[in-house]
């Protein structure tokens, strides 16, 4: 029964999201990005990182759909393949910041002793400015991928953890938790199978907003140069290495920003609409 | 009241403190022999003992948190590798065009994202509603140091209207120093005014229908009025909020906005820092920026208190 009952809301959502013209394009957007990303290397089957002097700063044509940058390598390759890092960088970071967030969360608004310190924490974690706390996170740990990825979960983890902490305060009080409590069901249980499912949503909405902005702040680490490894190519990177040459060959820095901004708004725009689709009061106002 | 301030000044301290120990754990989560890591390949090994010395790594970590966190106390961030000067002096050089810029974005987003956000609320459902959510959207999603570098290149070296780069030089007076400051300030207003823009209109719109506004109306006032006096004063408080936030998304965005225009600031100080791996600096800087935003959001507490007399402690 429980089972129906869920299968019949999932459709339901389903049915929201696609109903509404602008996430469905988001959708759409992001799934070409995600098959571009994944299946890059059969897409294109040049080495993003081949050097190619004689061919170098090529404005987009037919041999290079968006030209070359200056070492001849080609933008398309490398930007598919830059997709990969982004992607890999936004998925990361949402699922670690919201394991971490979910677990301070949950502690601190169901255990009212944990309460006091742990929000201090939140509180002294989101009183560093994301970038600068993640600047020096990468610093310190090193430029690399998944150091980047760490160095971002910790910066978005308290966002997660105030907004669960915040659900589970109310949650915590209501009659079905007391009943569970009565019927001799272990915290754990509660916690997990109680609280955190009927948390859920606002919890995947916030983590579809982290994936925009780690995907965000990973595009401002390399452009700073203090992000992930500069041979292997990012969006950020990318706009960084065009900069010297935007008055020669502009699209060495329009296509990787056209790229992040295209990820990011599509992102945005699933986001608000499953906060729609998960919130019909919200969906009123908007 | 009296009480609650002492209360709140008191949770400050707190938050300052968890601050500093993080700070203090973020530094030494570095793998290997600070010293080393800071001096760089080419130091040789009695170098790397003499700066282990000054820093007094070589110490119990229990007695290098504790002689951290007095001297923090007392205002001694300590001495940069780089400048071999203090921490806190440096800050002070660098503060001016750091924070002239995060008050000039600042301006510039709650100039565009208030008049916008009571139009789009007032006007829901139509066309103008509906371009400034999506512009809003949009801007929010673009990079920053992206828009930044495609002006700076169009309306700066082509079109001429404004200084690419610099805060124009040594002696350069406010008026030269502001006039640089301008299309930077303008890349990350435009940028941050979206968040404002949204909740603008987000709690425009709870007031809209509230009964005093339609007494308001009922009473024969005119839209402007219902809508500015009656109606835009109420929204105050949660702005207030959101300019707290958006204040710390600019010292964010202000980071990557300085490089891009090459101001001599607080963010281009840190990343210098990071890549010549000068941790005092580093340290310094988070602690201060951090001290700053928690200042800023206890002011913002403080405006509570004034601008709505129903909230009281």
């Amino acid at each position: 029964m429980n089972d129906i009952s869920e299968n019949i809301h999932q459709a339901k959502l389903w049915k929201v999201l696609i109903q509404r013209r602008s996430v469905l394009f988001g959708l759409i957007i992001l799934f070409v990005i995600g098959v571009f990303a994944i299946f890059a290397p059969w897409i294109s089957s040049v080495d993003p990182n081949s050097i190619a002097v004689r061919s170098r700063l090529l404005p987009p044509g037919t041999e290079y759909w968006l030209g070359t940058d200056e070492l001849g390598r080609d933008i398309f390759t490398r930007l598919i393949y830059a997709g990969r890092v982004s992607l890999t960088v936004g998925v990361g970071v949402a699922i670690i910041s919201s394991s971490i967030g979910i677990v301070m969360g949950l502690t601190s608004g169901f255990f009212k002793r944990l309460d006091a310190p742990i929000s201090r924490i939140t509180d002294a974690m989101m009183a560093f400015p994301d970038i600068l706390l993640a600047i020096s996170l990468v610093a310190v740990l090193g430029g690399s991928v998944s150091n980047v990825v760490i160095a971002l979960s910790i910066v978005y983890a308290p966002r997660v953890a105030r907004i669960v902490r915040a659900s589970t305060l109310v949650i915590r009080e209501l009659p079905y938790v007391e009943a569970a409590r009565a019927l001799g069901v272990g915290t754990p249980t509660i916690l997990f199978s109680h609280i955190l499912r009927n948390i859920m949503s606002p919890i995947i909405v916030q983590a579809t907003f982290i994936f925009a902005y780690s995907m965000l702040s990973e595009a401002g680490l390399s452009f700073l140069g203090v992000g992930v490894d500069p041979s292997t190519p990012t969006w950020g990177t990318m706009i960084s290495n065009g900069r010297q040459y935007i008055d020669v060959a502009s699209w060495m820095i329009i296509c990787p920003g056209v790229a992040i901004t295209m990820c990011v708004l599509s992102l945005q725009i699933a986001g608000d609409g499953l906060r729609d689709a998960l919130d019909p009061k919200i969906a009123k106002d908007l | 009241m009296k009480k609650y301030i002492f209360k709140r000044i008191l949770g400050m301290i707190w938050v300052m403190f968890i601050v500093l120990t993080l700070v203090f754990i973020i530094v030494r989560l570095a793998p290997g022999d600070p010293a080393t890591l800071m001096l760089g390949p080419d130091a040789t090994p009695q170098e790397a003992i003499e700066l282990r010395e000054d820093m007094g790594f070589n110490r119990p970590i229990i007695i290098q948190y504790a002689d951290f966190i007095s001297k923090v106390a007392q205002g001694d961030l300590g001495k940069s590798i780089f400048f071999n000067q203090p921490v806190l002096s440096i800050l002070a050089e660098r503060a001016e065009p750091s924070i002239l810029l995060t008050l000039f974005s600042l301006g510039i987003a709650i100039s565009i994202a208030l008049p916008f956000g009571i139009a789009s609320a007032y006007y829901r459902g139509t066309l103008l509603d509906q371009s400034s959510l999506t512009s809003a959207m949009l801007i929010a999603s673009i990079p920053s140091f992206w828009t930044g570098l495609i002006l700076q290149q169009y309306l700066g070296t082509e079109l001429g209207w404004f200084p690419v780069s610099g805060y124009g030089g040594p002696g350069a007076s406010f008026g030269e120093r502001a006039y640089h400051l301008l299309l930077p300030s303008l890349v990350l207003g435009v940028v941050n005014s979206a968040l404002i823009l949204r909740f603008t209109r987000a709690s425009m719109l709870d007031v809209l229908t509230e009964d005093y506004v339609r007494t308001a109306r009922s009473k024969g006032l005119s839209e402007m009025n219902v809508v500015l006096r009656q109606a835009f004063k109420n929204t105050l408080i949660p702005l207030a909020t959101v300019i707290g936030l958006t204040f710390a998304l600019l010292i964010s965005g202000a980071v990557v906005t300085e490089r891009v225009f090459n101001l001599p600031g607080i963010g281009s100080l840190v990343v210098g820092s990071v890549l010549r791996r000068d941790y005092p600096m580093i340290q310094g800087t988070l602690i201060v920026v951090s001290g700053v935003y928690v200042l800023v959001n206890f002011l913002i507490d403080m405006i509570y208190l004034w601008i709505d007399p129903r909230v009281k402690y």
